[in-house]
């Protein structure tokens, strides 16, 4: 008789898993974490996102989230909403157009639809990233890839989203635009796009949440990655108890818009007793 | 047949549009933004998706021959007929909170398109959470090399207009841009027309 045919057997099967270690697994307690950031304080998520995969997390207020390309195929594609009311949420075009630029790196503040930050991007290595193109679907990945499907190994950047908001109460009709990170376009003069691909292995961006924000992240490539096959891998997320920024920081004044956005954030945690 | 409404400056429309009927924009006075929607009419959880248009086409710039694609990344409609030669799918609309980011706080008491957007979605059911970036008909927004852009004088004229195909019964909603802090309507909001043209008729 196998080992697993009687309950006492398949449950001293399943326990003696624990301490087993995947490429691609969450680290709890995030402290465990074998090689924390120096800047790190206390880190509250230490995870590695395997290719083709999500996750997602609330981080509270003045939290920073890193998120590294191991290898240079990483494509970190990201949704941000507030906490507990996500009708306030990521909104890509007021963050190109009232910020005057169509790219993302270091000092832009990710704008929510309510004239308020979710969070501001504070450091960048990797400088490829993208507003424009947000994410694939299962179309398109059936397409391309022969499937798009979730269960599939070549999962759409949008079904995986469908399944991160599930489980944060929101529905398909609550995904907006989504930003992406670490593989980047350009744009020429009359518009077309030019595909940049990855800035290499080990590129990192950090963000610092200015609200608690609901983060989804789905890390899938880029749709438009000319490459026939699905190429995708791991990405690292750490994030650490830091401070949200505060008047007088260089990235409060850095633009009038962006200060009018800190003072309406500001104004709004005020007023609910949140700051 | 052929239905033609007149939509005031700084108002709302919308209708439905069948498949194979087009829906023709006229800029009756120039320069006047027109911020349009678009939905699936019969799941609005389908709707104008303007990355998967972009990556779709390959460009930024809307005109002859672009396909509005949904977020599930099929054809919602297409653009047939432009006067004009390229429209907006970046900056998104103007809202009373957007606004005092972008121009000050003075600004919040003025009408905006997502409160356009708002009143008209709700005839359908639809609310915030429905409301996704959209597209800039007539509105001109280049993009230099180091990535900056922004909203500058619009390439329209009085009369001119450009005509979309429904690949499928859509739901359409328009904000006529009240915005008069930028040059996307020439400080001066001024009405447009909407006809709808069977497929009879076209």
């Amino acid at each position: 008789m196998a080992a697993t045919a009687t309950t006492d057997g398949a449950r001293a099967h399943a326990r003696a898993q624990e301490g087993a270690r995947a490429e691609a697994m969450p680290v709890v307690p995030a402290r465990d974490w074998q090689d924390p950031p120096r800047e790190a304080g206390h880190l509250v998520w230490a995870e590695t996102v395997a290719g083709g995969n999500y996750t997602h997390r609330v981080l509270a207020r003045g939290t920073e989230l890193r998120l590294t390309d191991l290898h240079g195929d990483a494509c970190a594609h990201l949704l941000l909403y507030a906490d507990g009311r996500p009708w306030e949420r990521l909104n890509v075009a007021d963050t190109v157009k009232v910020q005057w630029n169509a790219y993302l790196g270091e000092g832009v503040l990710l704008l929510s639809d309510q004239g308020r930050v979710l969070a501001s991007v504070v450091a960048d290595t990797a400088g490829r990233h993208d507003a424009l193109c947000g994410t694939s679907t299962l179309v398109r990945n059936t397409e391309r890839y022969g499937d798009g499907s979730p269960q599939s190994a070549s999962p759409a950047g949008r079904e995986l989203f469908k399944l991160a908001a599930a489980k944060n109460g929101l529905e398909p009709r609550d995904l907006p635009p989504s930003l992406s990170f670490f593989q980047g376009v350009e744009i020429q003069g009359d518009g077309a796009l030019g595909f940049t691909g990855s800035a290499g292995p080990g590129g990192s961006v950090t963000l610092r949440a200015e609200q608690d924000v609901t983060v989804l992240i789905a890390n899938v490539p880029h749709p438009a990655d000319p490459r026939p096959r699905y190429v995708s891998t791991p990405l690292e997320v750490l994030a650490w108890r830091a401070t949200a920024t505060r008047p007088g920081d260089p990235l409060w004044d850095a633009t009038p818009e962006g200060r009018r956005a800190f003072l309406n954030t500001a104004e709004f945690l005020t007023a609910r007793g949140l700051a | 047949m052929s239905t033609k409404t007149v939509v005031a400056a700084r108002a709302s429309w919308s209708s439905t549009v069948r498949e194979g009927e087009t829906l023709t924009i006229t800029d009756l006075h120039g320069n006047q933004a027109v911020d349009f929607l678009v939905y699936d009419a019969h799941d609005t959880s389908v709707r104008y998706s303007a990355p998967d248009t972009i990556h779709a086409q390959g460009g930024i710039f809307l005109t002859t021959g672009s396909v509005l694609m949904s977020n599930e990344h099929t054809a919602l409609m297409t653009v047939t007929a432009d006067g004009v030669g390229r429209h907006d799918t970046v900056g998104g609309a103007c809202s009373k909170e957007s606004n005092t980011l972008r121009y000050g706080h003075h600004t919040y008491a003025q009408h905006a398109c997502v409160d356009n957007f708002l009143a008209e979605g709700a005839r359908y059911g639809l609310g915030k959470r429905d409301l996704v970036s959209n597209i800039n008909w007539y509105m001109n927004v280049p993009v230099e090399k180091d990535g900056t852009l922004g909203i500058v004088d619009g390439l329209s004229a009085p009369g001119l207009s450009l005509t979309l195909r429904a690949e499928r019964d859509v739901l359409v909603l328009v904000s006529n841009c009240p915005q008069i802090n930028n040059p996307c309507n020439g400080f001066e909001p001024t009405a447009v027309r909407m006809t709808i043209d069977g497929a009879d008729a076209a």
